[in-house]
């Protein structure tokens, strides 16, 4: 899975989104995020048919120095979540916009107010 | 809100990418990089640390052992030229005000070693409990730069820049020498569980000795570590932290550390009776027990997580808790009810954010170093 950090949509909660034409959006969280927390140790993502909102906790990270509530960028249901992140937490770290994507959404409503990149980044330096 | 405190080696932690935080007052690094590679790094190799921020608190004169007997729990005039001392100043009622290492560092010379989060305490508790004696207590904390090196490979990185005799520097003693060139205060102890040397220097020169360490280090795999490692690994070696395990509204003796208490030494001390109390209290009913716990899942226990039985019922509270890179799941310490203290007690859980999460009560420490 490739990602291209330009094309992504961003969270003021350092989530990524990649909104794909089919509707279905895949998560994850940014790097900025990933090294604020330090080695991520444990991650409880939502299940595979339950509904998300823009803007609520979903799941939570858990890294060696504190627990931070994962928040869904956009509302929907989620259609997939990725087992190769609960099962090594660590991925979140090494690859937060490729294998540490989080979880999927078919996207049902409207997203909350979301960043560009150089917002984002203007966001996080400021 | 006032600036922190920056140490001698701001500008190099800086340099080399750390993460830092905010720790009592100072301005530290949290991690380099990894914080799990920087716990098995002195698990396994060694790792550089600076403690600048500790209080260095100095007590001179012909009175000074009898000064500290006084002032603090322990026996420290009994204690030999160039040993040291894990030992407690408590409050008239008992209660912990801090713990210390107190090095002898000449026949009426001692230094005192507090947490940063207390030094101002303890300097001003030992000013006013040395006033009568022939003593001097000196505020030394700007005459410090603390360098820690741990974990296995740290006397051989020494050695390579030492003439002083290591082989014969037992644990918990110092002696006065010369590293890289730079006067040091060579100090056999640490707070890892690992064997390894604490350096007190000059802070002018703790930049001069960290690179030098980090140049003799190299070849043995040794990584600049930050607080953050620092404290699993001290968790793991079940090491109390003032603020978690030690607190004011806790005496040693509720501590499991009574030990430390010295009735026999001559003279009064301050919290004799209180202490002589709560000494009595826990011969006969137990208190609450520091244990470790072992989680079953991988939700991390935390400070201030109660601890439950299996009807539910509040038995305990966590004091420490983090994920054990060494033992690869998450550990904590907690003072739990003394029916509950048995290793292999069945039913004890600790309430992870509404969900009772299943664990092991253990022994302490988690991890003990081969010898």
């Amino acid at each position: 899975m490739t990602i291209n950090p330009e094309q992504l949509r961003y969270s003021k909660e350092h989530e990524w989104l990649d909104a794909a034409e089919d509707g279905v959006s895949t998560v994850g969280i940014t790097s900025h995020a990933a090294d604020a927390l330090g080695d991520v140790v444990f991650v409880q993502l939502p299940e595979v048919g339950a509904s998300v909102t823009a803007g609520e906790s979903c799941g939570e990270l858990e890294s060696t120095k504190s627990v931070s509530e994962l928040y869904s960028p956009v509302s929907g249901e989620v259609t997939e979540v990725n087992q190769d992140v609960a099962d090594d937490p660590s991925l979140v770290n090494t690859a937060p916009f490729a294998g540490g994507w989080l979880f999927k959404v078919r996207v049902s409503g409207e997203a909350e107010e979301l960043l560009s990149k150089a917002e984002y980044d203007a966001f996080i330096e400021g | 809100m006032s600036e922190p405190r920056r140490t001698a080696l701001d500008a190099l932690h800086r340099a080399l990418g750390a993460t830092m935080t905010d720790f009592a007052g100072w301005d530290m690094p949290l991690r380099y990089a990894s914080e799990r590679e920087e716990h098995q790094a002195v698990r396994t190799r060694a790792g550089l640390f600076d403690l600048s921020h500790m209080g260095e608190i100095a007590v001179t004169g012909p009175q000074a052992g009898q000064a500290l007997d006084h002032a603090l729990v322990g026996h420290l005039s009994a204690l030999a030229v160039g040993r040291a001392r894990y030992t407690m100043v408590c409050a008239p009622d008992g209660g912990i005000l801090d713990d210390l290492i107190v090095y002898r560092t000449g026949d009426q010379e001692y230094l005192v070693v507090a947490n940063a989060s207390n030094a101002q305490t303890v300097l001003d508790t030992l000013a006013l409990r040395a006033a009568g004696f022939d003593a001097e207590v000196r505020d030394d904390r700007d005459a410090y730069a603390l360098l820690a090196v741990q974990g296995p490979q740290a006397p051989a990185i020494l050695a390579s820049l030492t003439d002083a005799d290591l082989d014969s520097l037992r644990y918990y003693a110092g002696l006065p020498g010369v590293v890289a060139g730079v006067p040091a205060m060579i100090a056999r102890t640490g707070y890892t569980g690992e064997d390894g040397f604490e350096l007190f220097v000059a802070p002018g020169d703790a930049e001069k000795l960290w690179q030098a360490l980090t140049e003799a280090g190299a070849p043995h795999g040794l990584v600049p570590c930050g607080l953050s490692c620092r404290d699993t690994l001290r968790l793991e070696a079940g090491m109390p932290l003032y603020g978690h395990e030690l607190t004011a509204s806790v005496t040693p003796f509720d501590a499991g550390l009574g030990r430390v208490v010295k009735f026999d030494k001559p003279g009064d001390f301050v919290g004799r009776e209180a202490l002589l109390a709560a000494a009595a209290r826990a011969a006969e009913v137990p208190p609450r027990t520091l244990v470790g716990l072992v989680a079953e899942g991988r939700r991390v226990p935390r400070a201030g997580f109660p601890v439950v039985d299996a009807a539910g019922a509040v038995i305990g509270e966590v004091t420490s808790g983090a994920p054990s890179p060494t033992l690869g799941v998450p550990i904590a310490m907690a003072y739990v009810d003394a029916a509950h203290t048995e290793q292999g007690t069945s039913g004890v859980a600790v309430d992870i954010r509404g969900s009772h999460e299943p664990h092991s009560v253990v022994a302490l420490p988690f991890y003990k170093r081969a010898r």
